[in-house]
């Protein structure tokens, strides 16, 4: 009986957390302009989406665009920062390194409206122009911990003399960190990555308080115009189901490689 | 005579934050040689591997290979390489990759490095190895890539960090041996560091001594192990029997109550000395009449060639004897020590003896503590003094905050009737207690003295 309750719990927990998704994704297989009514299934909306046949489509689709390549850029620029500054703090000694360690997990818990509004205030300050080049630096700057965070883990349990081996055997600093310590992080730089690019497609608030006034889009902000003019645009439903699916996948990649790992260090 | 020697260390010291690590090291390996550095953990002989590989720098001193000063030259140019004591190797690369590391780097021809990569591996028995994943290799097998790793480079030094030390017992008798055969066919210097006295003594050419970062001996094993030069090297190496005696005249030495005849010279008449007996080197007998020390059997252990006893003798001490014959416990024995097998040692100290300063006329500071002292006539605060303490009137008890200094002990040592200790003060200064209290490496102790046994002297500058 108290297992059945404890099930029922559950079930109830995640239908709640799940249902508003599935209701979307149930309603982009239907033309209804409405969301809600079932009109009959179709996947007139998913054909729109790729075809480009829909109001508004030119600046969905720069939306889109701008919010891939400024997720690439981002998470791209925020791993190579990351790795380099999880190396440095590893190096690092005593209460130093605590201290750089409790700062690079602060930006993490900042609740993002913070970051939003205290990035666009310093951009005012310098009197950087706002637009394409403040949301790319903004989004790095939130990013980086990330990395930072999926990258040191593994320099922890890395044998402090294996970068010293190689610069024993003739390597150079640089040589030792390319063909040595690279290789060895790749998979914390993969999974830091992979978290950069999903915090960045997912970020709404900080893109709202640096993209300026120049009218740049990325799919957070568009839908969140979009959803003010009056209801969401039909084709955002296939687009937000195709998106959710995206992710899932990316977390499910993100989880095996964990599960791999943790089984290759108990082997 | 310069010529022969590969490496030269000169006047080495290194701390960390206050805490000297090597105080004024220096060595000349000569080319070909096996050295080893021996010494407890902590006592600096890692650090000074790390510097002549140069992950290290030293504060002051200078390292020569070849007669060219290579102190600040960085690892990747040096002409050594190391093996790591956890192996270190690169767990991205499978056995043959890993060999070959070094090689790639310097550009070597595809071909030649094939060559020299099968060579190696075949004298370290790994020929069928090459592709495995080092990850799924013994621990020995990791070691045995980790020395054709190095080696295969052809350095002129080869640095061994505790290579033995993560393998069991068996292995590592299997690998001295190997290590022993490898070294003389490639005709290169090894320079090994080692806790183990056993694997010290038996690989080495030269053994260097170290402790607290301060060289205690240098020598070949059997100089280290039949005439040590104090009784740090003496207790570390083998199982010896240290006490205090006196060197009466040339030739004749007074130990555990009794005069022995001893090979020694030159110590001067009435000179306090330590003296060390090996435990092999005490014979054992049915008491006769021309034994030299009588004594009763305390303990008497099978140890698998030999029995280890203890006797107690009539005088009062204990020694640790071994032979090949058990004497029960409770029997009476008598014991012979044979002139030769007697070591004579200077005393490092016969005293605690610290500059300090007067604090009033009865309070004397030394060792950054203030002591309460007899009235001193003459003296008065800010006069610079020395103080002596005996041995025997440190007073050390359990509570640390009840001394007037605090101390861990650090070093002890049996003398046959009492223990003399080595006390490390907070502020990192030795104090030698002379005790028959019982006291553990690491226990932490509070320091006493009375006043009547602290002797002050003015200091003139």
């Amino acid at each position: 009986m108290k297992r059945f309750f404890a099930q029922c719990y559950i079930w109830l927990l995640l239908i709640v957390l799940y249902a508003p998704i599935v209701f979307i994704a149930v309603f982009s297989f239907t033309e209804s302009k409405v969301l809600g009514n079932w009109t009959g299934f179709s996947t007139k909306l998913y054909a729109n989406l790729f075809t480009g046949n829909m109001q508004g489509t030119g600046s969905l689709m720069s939306a889109i665009e701008n919010t891939l390549i400024i997720a690439l850029i981002a998470a791209t620029v925020s791993t190579i920062l990351g790795t380099i500054a999880a190396i440095g703090i590893h190096n690092m000694r005593g209460r130093a390194k605590h201290a750089i360690t409790f700062l690079n997990n602060i930006p993490m818990l900042n609740p993002d409206i913070i970051t939003g509004v205290s990035l666009f205030l310093l951009f005012v300050f310098l009197h950087v122009s706002q637009g394409y080049v403040t949301v790319v630096l903004a989004h790095i700057t939130f990013c980086t911990p990330y990395v930072v965070l999926s990258v040191l883990p593994k320099l922890t349990q890395m044998n402090p003399n294996i970068y010293e081996a190689a610069l024993d055997l003739g390597a150079t600093p640089f040589q030792a960190l390319r063909k040595v310590l690279m290789p060895m992080l790749k998979p914390g730089m993969i999974s830091g990555f992979i978290l950069a690019f999903t915090m960045s497609l997912d970020d709404f608030a900080v893109t709202f308080f640096t993209r300026g006034t120049i009218g740049l889009d990325t799919l957070s902000t568009y839908i969140y115009t979009d959803a003010r003019k009056g209801g969401l645009t039909p084709e955002l439903r296939p687009m937000i189901t195709i998106m959710f699916v995206g992710i899932l996948l990316l977390l499910l990649i993100i989880n095996i490689r964990k599960i791999r790992n943790s089984n290759q260090q108990a082997a | 005579m310069a010529n022969d020697n590969i490496i030269e260390i000169k006047n080495i010291s290194k701390s960390f934050g206050d805490k000297c690590i090597l105080k004024d090291v220096s060595i000349s390996v000569k080319k070909g040689e096996f050295l080893t550095l021996l010494g407890p953990s902590g006592c600096g002989k890692t650090t000074l591997l790390r510097i002549l590989a140069g992950f290290g720098s030293a504060d002051s001193g200078e390292i020569l290979i070849n007669g060219k000063d290579i102190t600040n030259v960085p690892p990747h140019e040096r002409p050594v390489n190391t093996v790591f004591q956890r192996y270190a190797l690169f767990p991205h690369l499978d056995v043959y990759e890993n060999i070959a590391f070094g090689l790639k780097l310097q550009k070597v021809p595809t071909d030649e490095i094939d060559r020299r990569v099968r060579k190696v591996l075949k004298m370290v028995s790994m020929t069928d190895y090459e592709d495995r994943d080092v990850d799924s290799l013994s621990g020995g097998q990791q070691q045995r890539v980790a020395i054709a790793r190095a080696i295969v480079n052809q350095p002129q030094v080869l640095l061994l960090d505790e290579p033995l030390s993560a393998l069991d017992l068996k292995m590592r008798k299997d690998m001295q041996i190997e290590l022993k055969e490898m070294h003389r066919k490639l005709g290169i210097t090894f320079i090994y560091v080692t806790h183990d006295q056993e694997e010290a003594l038996t690989l080495s050419d030269t053994i260097v001594v170290l402790d607290d970062g301060v060289i205690q001996q240098i020598g070949t094993p059997t100089d280290i192990y039949n005439e040590p030069q104090n009784s740090f090297v003496a207790d570390f190496i083998g199982e010896s029997n240290i006490l205090n005696g006196r060197m009466i005249k040339d030739r004749l030495v007074e130990f555990a109550g009794h005069e022995f005849e001893c090979v020694d010279e030159g110590f001067g008449e009435n000179v306090d000395v330590d003296v060390v007996v090996r435990p092999e080197d005490i014979y054992i007998m049915n008491k006769v009449d021309n034994a030299q020390i009588v004594g009763k059997v305390k303990s008497c252990t099978f140890k698998g060639v030999h029995y280890e006893m203890f006797v107690d003798t009539d005088k009062g001490y204990e020694l640790m004897i071994q032979d090949y014959n058990a004497f029960e416990p409770d029997t009476e024995v008598g014991l012979i020590i044979r002139p030769a097998d007697i070591q004579v040692m200077h005393k490092e100290r016969t005293r605690n003896v610290y500059e300090g300063e007067m604090t009033d006329d009865t309070h004397v500071k030394f060792m950054n503590g203030e002591f309460e002292c007899l009235p001193q006539e003459g003296l008065s605060a800010g006069d610079k003094v020395t103080v002596e303490v005996d041995f025997s009137k440190v007073e050390l008890i359990d509570h640390p905050e009840d001394g007037v200094l605090q101390g861990e002990v650090y070093f002890l040592l049996y003398k046959g009737d009492h223990y003399h200790l080595t006390v490390r003060t907070d502020d990192r200064e030795h104090i030698w207690v002379d005790t028959n209290d019982i006291w553990d490496k690491g226990d932490l102790v509070g320091i006493n003295i009375a006043p009547t046994d602290i002797k002050i002297n003015r200091r003139h500058e």
